[in-house]
């Protein structure tokens, strides 16, 4: 039974998650390999290596492998599929586009978003915006799988697997990409940040979301996050949306400021290990899930805590 | 070129989930229903195409027993031209789903798909990426924005750190996000023309798919409910308790 892992990473480093997903396939099974795809990733491998529990790393390395389309990354995963028991990648973007494609060209039933594992072919998913869990079994020989990377800590970096570079294939031709505007940041990246500093439609403009928030967030490293109503509202970006159909986030403290707590929100940070709240209405729903609720306007509230934390009080 | 739109019938987003009294699934017993959001804003995405002059036909597709009946006339209210239910009392999982749709999407040659990105009762997000594969055409998913033209499609696309655009020859699959459009409200009248306009039952079964399902459901449960704690007084509070109690900062 050997497991393989498709890596995430931007071609030159590679992402958190995929340290998560590499510890949910070390439930499964000792034989992991991690299948690096793209272009000039030589880099990202060497990483992939150190991964404790890796056996090996595959290297596809290939002009059409560099904007990481779901078309072609398919066609990889299928064209090596048949020495696997189990085909893992983390519930990003990526994963979540491809998989499924991978899946449908070898008849398999796709398992989305697992948040635990019960036996090699027995697995635990959210449903319903997590407010089900599902045990599903699974009757196909091969299993493909996407983890949510906030259910499976992250494993250490004292490994050291051989790599082995492997074909490519071919460029599949079907689509192209012709444009990406990346949000660059020096924050934490959100999926893993240990604090999470998150605001809604409270906030009322993006000159304020940024007013309040990023110093909030400089004092406590942390990243932004926001509502889907902050978001639709533009005043934080796409990829900063908390939910159901966003980020899934689990830090060790959850700052939700001016947000309500809808069920699609708390769906992506009721895992988190402490939640604070701080909202005007003492009715709102996010209170019955905050460890420490502050009913107050967020208009005094946030600079007052920016400003204690960063005089130290 | 026609439009195909794939719909599904789930629990309305403002209704709060319960399991069965005997844990066996979810109680859907006098639950309100609704089109899967998503999927509304497929068909309005369609709509919108064809009212541009891009399309000539948008097609909404449900499949599942009688029900689904309810979910396309809510699509034929928004605009679609017309509905086939693809009729089966079955368990479908999505990629028996996937299936019965690639039939319907050669049998009516249709060369654009738009679907939900995912389904907010399974959230398994599956369906778009398996059509797409097994008709062996690309895909671009998450998408928040569409330009069609000359038989050419650029989407940009929601992706976990911005957006990006890629292009794909048509036919092509697209799954939707949220802020790709914001769905128009179905008029009274258009509900009314809605009850009119052409709806096709097709049995599943004489599409010639398996659509057995893979996926066994041992156990449903609900996730340990978090308790609500302690309101503090104010900042200072707030700031000892992180620190001397939680230990967060
Ligand atoms: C299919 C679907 C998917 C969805 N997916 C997501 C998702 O992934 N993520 C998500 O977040 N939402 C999602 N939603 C939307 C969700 O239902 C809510 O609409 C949204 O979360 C509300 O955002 P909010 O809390 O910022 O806004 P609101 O609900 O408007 O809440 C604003 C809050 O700010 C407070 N406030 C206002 N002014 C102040 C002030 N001066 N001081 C302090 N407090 C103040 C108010 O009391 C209120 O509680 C989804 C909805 C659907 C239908």
């Amino acid at each position: 039974m050997t497991i393989l892992v498709i890596a995430e990473h931007d071609n030159a480093s590679l992402k958190a998650s995929t340290f998560n997903t590499v510890a949910a396939a070390i439930n499964l099974g000792s034989d992991i390999h991690v299948l690096v795809a793209g272009s000039d990733c030589a880099s990202v491998a060497t990483a992939a290596a150190r991964l404790d529990g890796v056996q090996k790393v595959l290297i596809a390395d290939a002009p059409h492998h560099e904007a990481q389309l779901a078309e072609n990354l398919t066609a990889l995963v299928v064209s090596i599929a048949s020495d696997y028991s189990h085909i893992l990648a983390p519930a990003s973007s990526l994963g979540k586009s491809a998989l499924p494609r991978v899946a449908a060209l070898l008849d398999v039933a796709p398992i989305s978003e697992i948040v635990g594992i019960e036996s090699p072919d027995t697995f635990i998913r959210p449903t319903y915006a997590g407010n089900v869990l599902v045990t599903v079994r699974s009757a196909d020989v091969l299993k493909v799988i996407t983890v949510r990377a906030t259910a499976f800590n992250a494993v250490d970096t004292s490994g050291s697997a051989a790599i082995e570079a492997i074909s490519a294939g071919t460029d599949v031709g079907l689509s192209s990409l012709i444009g990406r505007e990346l949000n660059k940041s020096e924050r934490p990246e959100l999926g893993g940040a240990k604090v999470v500093v998150s605001g809604g439609r409270g906030l009322g403009s993006s000159e304020d979301y940024q007013r309040l928030l990023e110093p909030l967030a400089d004092q406590l490293g942390a990243a932004l996050g926001a509502s889907r109503a902050a978001v639709d509202a533009g005043y934080a970006p796409n990829d900063c949306q908390v939910g159901q159909t966003g980020k899934i986030v689990a830090p060790q403290l959850y700052i939700a400021i001016g947000v309500s707590g809808a069920i699609q929100h708390l769906a992506g940070m009721k895992d988190s290990k402490v939640i604070v709240a701080i909202n005007k209405d003492s009715e709102a729903p996010i209170f019955q899930v905050a460890d420490y609720g502050l009913v107050a306007d967020l208009f005094d509230a946030v600079p007052m805590l920016t400003d204690a934390l960063h005089s130290g009080n | 070129m026609k439009i195909l739109v794939p719909v599904k019938r789930v629990i309305d987003p403002n209704v709060k989930v319960r399991l069965k009294n005997d844990g066996s699934g979810v109680d859907l017993d006098n639950v309100k229903m609704s089109i899967n959001p998503f999927d509304e804003i497929a068909v309005e995405e369609a709509v919108r195409l064809k009212e541009a002059g891009e399309a000539s036909e948008v097609i909404a597709v449900s499949c599942g027993g009688h029900v689904c009946q309810e979910t396309l006339r809510s699509a034929l209210a928004l605009g679609a031209d017309r509905a086939i239910q693809v009729e089966t009392d079955c368990d479908l999982q999505p990629l028996a789903v996937a299936k019965l749709l690639k039939a319907v999407v050669i049998s009516e040659s249709a060369s654009l798909v738009i679907c939900g990105k995912q389904a907010i009762d399974d959230d398994a997000g599956q369906v778009g990426q398996m059509l797409a594969a097994l008709l062996g055409w690309p895909q671009a998913t998450f998408a928040s924005n569409v330009a069609i033209s000359e038989g050419l499609a650029k989407v940009m696309r929601e992706i976990d750190d911005g957006v990006e655009t890629l292009e794909m020859r048509l036919p092509a699959l697209i799954t939707t996000d949220l802020r790709l459009n914001e769905p128009r409200y179905a008029s009274l009248p258009n509900i009314m023309k809605a009850k009119k306009k052409p709806l096709e039952v097709v049995a599943a079964a004489d599409l010639g798919v398996d659509i057995s399902p893979r996926l066994t459901v041992l156990k449903v449960t609900e996730p340990a409910t978090r308790k609500a704690g302690i309101l503090v007084e104010d900042v200072t509070q707030l700031l000892d308790k992180l620190k001397n109690e939680a230990k967060v900062i």
